[in-house]
């Protein structure tokens, strides 16, 4: 088992901060997954995280000037890892300005994800810090519960309105209560609501438009039939939905929600070279 | 004891503003002594394990007027509570802009400390601080006797300490006879080793000004007070040079400048294990926070394989089998790990000098038996840089 990446380019290594820092923001820990062509962050549904799930996946050629990842076996050539992303995006931080940053799998006094950047320095040699992470290291046998969710069949799927302000409209909004309620309709209309004893705050949003999804055999999905003004919502964890939107250091090309009324809102976020699928489920 | 008038007034009140949050980093009382040798500003902390100096000589000011001794032969000293006198210098920007002169002078009438600041626009403004007369606060070191000093334009010093995270309370200085110099943190005993993070540092000689090592070595000391010397090096200009010893023995910092003497001494953690020794055990590739030399940057991963690790914990379904928790300093109960038990018992720290207190002075020795020299000694006391021992004389010769 072995993995070894190189950044070498400061515009990538700025990129890949700026995803590892949305990470630190969203899971405390969670499990990377190494493949021969992409990174995964990956955090199961847990009760621990209240039940969020997320998925994200970052092409690792876009990043890395090198990249090498030797699996635990030829047939299973990948490497599950369970680690703090914090850690890292603390190790990234003072790296931004270092000629290269080396990521690798190392075993120190404990398995270790091991960041060496190479800093400019004054003299003839450069400056090197390294940082050792620990992570654990997660067997074969447990793969199964990392499997990449399957796109819930919703109600009704919307884009976002634009990050910033719905961010700035659920920020105030948690001050009043712990839950917010996100509904929506085909016809590109959203409301975030709160309900109090004290008050209700409803934001409004109109012409968000709705993403158009083809299911698998080529025909139209099912939500067609739908009525366009009918509102499909769930009521979710208002830190969690603030958790999402206050993570997100770049503004995605898309961002879209599927509304499984009452269960769970599916988030996706697209940049151009991550995606990041988020779950939050509804309250009873 | 009569109280001897002295007033000073310089033109740069910035750098005695900076001293003070230098010295506010470490104690909250400030001890202000003025002597023949210029005016004294010195900090310790609860637990007596950091201690300042910032010696400011006569010619630094524009006006020096040392009062006279009182019958005694004492000259006036006497602490104000830091809090106090930081406020009167706490906008370091405001001071740089505003203030043209400052005057510090004794009102022993109204038993106060004077602090006037002549601000622009003929603005005044007047802090009467209440003293306390107080003892001679004097830290016992010798920077000669250190065996490995380091000089450094604080600028490197400064871009070291920046990956560690603020928080961190101690780190490790290690040098090497082949010239490396390393920052790393410190994982005190209450850490596990396999939840926290490292990060080291290293830094080639070159980016020294001056490197004398005579053995390889490391201590570890508080960062917080180290940070406080580092930025108002930094602001000042002025190269840092660092004395140190071995493991147990305080570390000194010190700047200097013809009109100012700055000195630092940080008590460090003692180290049971002899710090030249590595033992790996056949898992375990380097151990935290173990000796040092520190990693040399290994483009070709040798130490690296992981795999020997994973046929372990295949083969036995267990886990963290075979994998003996590192040694760290030092520990208060000897650790299960088979393979380091020659090291564990080693290990078994004596901390009958430390000083309780809150972590983590309270694993650091004690500077110096107490701050209170008799009357006789203090007559003669000549200034900061004293000879002879600064933490428990047992043993010591």
């Amino acid at each position: 088992m072995r993995f070894r990446a190189k950044i070498v380019d400061v515009a990538c290594l700025n990129h890949f901060t700026r995803v590892i820092n949305t990470i630190a923001k969203l899971a405390k820990t969670c499990t990377l997954r190494l493949t021969v062509d992409k990174l995964y962050f990956i955090l199961t549904d847990k009760v621990a995280n209240g039940g969020v799930s997320m998925w994200c996946e970052l092409n690792q050629g876009n990043f890395f000037d090198e990249f090498q990842m030797e699996g635990v076996a030829a047939e299973h050539n990948e490497i599950y890892l369970e680690l703090t992303p914090e850690n890292l995006s603390r190790a990234l931080k003072t790296a931004q300005n270092a000629k290269t940053v080396k990521i690798k799998l190392t075993n120190k006094h404990c398995p270790c994800v091991t960041v060496a950047v190479e800093l400019p320095s004054l003299s003839s040699s450069s400056r090197i810090v390294t940082h050792d992470i620990p992570v654990g290291v997660i067997p074969r046998r447990l793969w199964n519960d990392f499997r990449e969710p399957s796109v819930p069949d919703f109600d009704v799927s919307i884009y976002l309105p634009v990050l910033k302000t719905m961010k700035s409209v659920v920020e105030r909004m948690k001050n009043l209560s712990n839950c917010i309620v996100l509904e929506a309709n085909l016809n590109g209309e959203m409301n975030l609501k709160i309900e109090t004893d004290l008050v209700s705050v409803t934001t409004h949003f109109k012409g968000l438009g709705n993403p158009p999804w083809v299911s698998e055999d080529g025909s139209q999905n099912s939500t067609q039939d739908r009525d366009p003004e009918s509102m499909a919502e769930a009521r979710i964890d208002i830190r969690k939905l603030l958790q999402l939107l206050a993570g997100q250091q770049v503004n995605p090309t898309k961002a879209l929600c599927n509304i499984v009324s009452k269960r769970i809102v599916h988030f996706i976020l697209l940049h151009e070279e991550v995606s990041l699928q988020y779950f939050i489920p509804a309250l009873a | 004891m009569g109280l001897a008038l002295d007033h000073c007034l310089f033109p740069s009140p910035l750098v005695i503003g900076k001293a003070v949050h230098s010295l506010s980093r470490i104690g909250d009382e400030l001890y202000v002594e003025p002597t023949e040798d210029g005016l004294s500003l010195r900090a310790v902390n609860s637990s007596r394990s950091a201690y300042a100096c910032f010696l400011f000589a006569p010619l630094f000011f524009q006006l020096y007027e040392e009062g006279s001794l009182d019958p005694d032969g004492e000259t006036f000293r006497c602490k104000v509570l830091m809090k106090s006198f930081l406020g009167v210098f706490r906008s370091l920007p405001s001071l740089e802009k505003m203030v043209e002169k400052c005057l510090i002078s004794l009102n022993p009438r109204a038993s106060r400390l004077v602090v006037q600041l002549h601000c622009k626009y003929g603005v005044t403004k007047t802090h009467n601080l209440s003293f306390q007369e107080c003892e001679l606060l004097q830290a016992v070191f010798d920077k000669e006797l250190c065996a490995n000093t380091l000089r450094a334009p604080a600028r490197v010093l400064v871009d070291a300490v920046v990956h560690f995270p603020v928080t961190l309370a101690e780190v490790t200085l290690g040098v090497s006879p082949a010239g490396k110099v390393s920052f790393r943190n410190y994982l005190d005993e209450e850490t596990e080793p396999s939840r926290t993070m490292v990060t080291e540092l290293c830094l080639s000689e070159d980016e020294f000004q001056d490197v004398q090592v005579q053995q390889q070595s490391h201590v570890t000391f508080c960062l917080k007070e180290f940070r406080g010397i580092l930025s108002f090096a930094e602001s000042s200009n002025l190269p840092l040079n660092i004395h140190f010893d071995s493991p147990g023995r305080p570390a000194i910092f010190t700047l200097s400048d013809p009109l100012l003497e700055v000195h630092l001494v940080l008590a460090t953690l003692s180290d049971p294990n002899s710090s030249s020794q590595v033992h790996s055990t056949t898992l375990q590739a380097r151990p935290a926070n173990g000796a040092f030399p520190t990693a040399t940057p290994d483009d070709d991963f040798t130490g690296d394989d992981i795999d020997s690790y994973m046929i372990a914990m295949e083969s036995t379904c267990e886990e963290g089998l075979g994998l003996p928790s590192s040694p760290t300093f030092p520990q208060r109960h000897p650790h299960p790990g088979a393979a380091l038990e020659s090291q564990s018992s080693a290990m078994e720290s004596d901390l009958e000098g430390a000083v309780p207190g809150t972590p983590p002075q309270k694993k650091f020795r004690s500077l110096f038996f107490g701050s209170v020299l008799t009357p006789s000694q203090a007559g003669t006391h000549p200034g900061p840089s004293q000879d002879v021992l600064a933490e428990d004389s047992e043993g010591e010769s």
